[in-house]
């Protein structure tokens, strides 16, 4: 097949066509809209740099991208701390190994949406059941402050994204090679040892992996933050999906939300292409 | 001492199987509980299993039809965007070009924009267009899943030789049938793991349906689920049962193709 065939561009025409109109169109647009006065209908005047000037006074989205990037920054520690300890659980010689790994990874298949749902359940009614019935008053109304909001939002990522992580490192760590593990065993390595000097470096491209697919994942969320606490108490809760969302679609400051979207972008961006460029990195290392 | 070590191992990881089943053990057991005996105690199975919750959030959440619409567009998306895909990689893999590479290139750099940074104009000039129905849906999902797709297909492709299709070639088959009867058949590894990525994105979406399809009669799951949700938020009896008929379809399809799902995801992160 040639670039220049018929057949090439029939193949991959229902693509091209879709991403462009998808994604490549509306990319586009925004970018321009992001430097008008747009309002959904009208493109508006041209207004140069300001929606981008304005966004740098607005405490709310400054309030959202920081508890975004707190949230991302504990998520991705706690997300990679309980993934990599399922996956050593998983991978050791036990007998319920498969069933343990179906159990943990459960949660991902279902939708960050109904999850969220379910743990309002549980921090409103069963944590207050339970903190009444044995006298802990730290477990009563939760979700109704900042803190809790944003433990809340922790508890769920970790336990819904930690068994995907663990399919991750599951992958790396089968894929050891077992006599290197044996002989170590043999020469008198503990199992500590083992894990510091022989597990550990050659998982490390899993951490990479890992970390920047946590990253990006909570970085971007918005099903979960609608459904547990709706960015509330006050808006404190509120991640920079949703505040974007808000501020095109509940205060139709279209423009200006666009501007946020670019902001949105060049971060997302920014973040993965730092994976590939430490990915690349270490490949020449090696 | 190997033994003893194995057991601790064990014992932790049966303990925190537990801990994570426990949230979906919460909702089961108040599904069926009325909203006094939730209010009593939330953590007891029920006096007795009714089902009379299950009988209202049946009704109110229009189950069947509910679920037929996240049927219709999940299989319909997931179906052209694997075919779609597919083609699209086919012809990149085996056109080696400056095109080839631009066209690569701009496929996997659209898997760095997030949803949110397209999202507001995508669906005003859709809107404009009167495109805002199942069918734009299904269109928007392709442009945004045919990316990893093609990706994950092109790296597959580049492990099957070209002499197969030069073979097929010299006994007299075009391009569509070579694709069709030689190709594609070979790559049913890679397909099952893209399927299973998309099925998984697609049937719990809600931010892009909640945008495009938000008529009475063609919400999907998760849309529906909001409603409800919104609708019952103190009547937490009615809610819990809605969300554990939400989530039965799901645990289903993770019976039956477990071992499929954990392979697909693991494939499509680590690549």
């Amino acid at each position: 097949m040639r670039t220049r065939d018929l057949s090439y561009w029939l193949f991959l025409a229902p693509v091209l066509l879709a991403l462009a109109l998808v994604v490549v169109v509306p990319m586009l647009l925004g970018l321009f809209y992001s430097f008008t006065a747009w309002n959904g209908i009208q493109t508006g005047e041209f207004v140069g740099f300001q929606n981008y000037l304005n966004l740098f006074k607005d405490e709310r989205f400054l309030d959202s991208l920081w508890f975004t990037t707190k949230f991302s920054v504990v998520s991705v520690i706690l997300i990679n701390f309980i993934g990599l300890s399922l996956a050593l659980i998983v991978t050791s010689k036990i007998k319920t190994s498969s069933l343990l790994r179906t159990t943990f990874f459960m949660p991902n298949l279902i939708g960050g949406l109904i999850l969220g749902f379910i743990w309002q359940f549980i921090f409103l009614k069963v944590f207050a059941s339970v903190g009444e019935a044995v006298g802990m008053e730290s477990l009563q109304a939760w979700l109704s402050t900042t803190e809790t909001g944003f433990w809340g939002l922790v508890i769920l990522m970790s336990w819904q994204m930690a068994g995907y992580i663990m399919v991750i490192y599951i992958a790396y760590l089968e894929g050891l090679p077992k006599e290197l593990i044996e002989a170590a065993e043999i020469d008198g390595a503990s199992t500590v040892q083992r894990f510091r000097y022989i597990i550990f470096p050659l998982v490390a491209p899993a951490f990479t992996v890992s970390m920047f697919l946590t990253l990006s994942n909570t970085f971007k969320l918005y099903d979960q933050n609608l459904s547990l606490t709706a960015g509330g108490p006050y808006n404190s809760t509120e991640m920079v999906a949703m505040e974007i969302f808000k501020t095109a679609f509940v205060q139709n400051a279209f423009a200006y939300a666009q501007a946020k979207a670019i902001i949105f972008f060049l971060i997302v961006a920014i973040i993965a292409l730092v994976q590939v460029y430490i990915n690349k990195r270490r490949e020449v290392e090696m | 001492m190997r033994n003893r070590w194995n057991i601790k191992v064990e014992v932790l990881g049966v303990a925190l199987a537990i801990l994570w089943l426990l949230p979906f053990y919460l909702m089961f057991v108040n599904s069926f509980k009325s909203k006094k005996e939730i209010f009593l105690d939330t953590t007891s199975p029920p006096e007795a299993w009714s089902f009379d919750n299950y009988i209202v959030a049946f009704q109110e959440l229009d189950f069947l039809r509910t679920l037929f619409n996240s049927l219709l567009i999940t299989v319909v998306s997931v179906v052209l965007i694997v075919l779609f895909s597919a083609m699209a990689a086919y012809a990149l893999s085996r056109a080696k070009s400056k095109i080839s590479t631009i066209l690569f290139f701009l496929f996997v750099s659209a898997m760095l924009i997030p949803f949110q940074s397209v999202m507001i104009p995508l669906v005003t000039v859709f809107g404009q267009f009167d495109m805002l129905n199942r069918g734009g849906l299904i269109f928007m999902y392709i442009g945004f899943g045919a990316s990893l797709s093609i990706f994950l297909y092109h790296g597959a492709l580049n492990n099957v030789p070209k002499s197969l299709d030069e073979a097929a070639k010299i006994d007299g088959a075009n391009r569509w049938q070579v694709f069709w009867h030689i190709i594609f058949p070979i790559l049913k590894p890679i397909t099952v793991t893209v399927a299973i990525l998309n099925i998984i994105w697609i049937w719990n979406d809600y931010l892009l349906p909640s945008l495009v399809i938000n008529t009475t009669g063609s919400e999907t799951i998760p849309l529906k689920m909001f409603f409800f949700f919104g609708e019952y938020t103190k009547q937490w009896h009615l809610a819990l049962a809605g969300l554990t008929l939400a989530i039965i379809p799901v645990i289903i399809f993770y019976f039956f193709a477990q071992r499929s799902i954990i392979k697909g995801v693991s494939d499509g992160a680590v690549k």
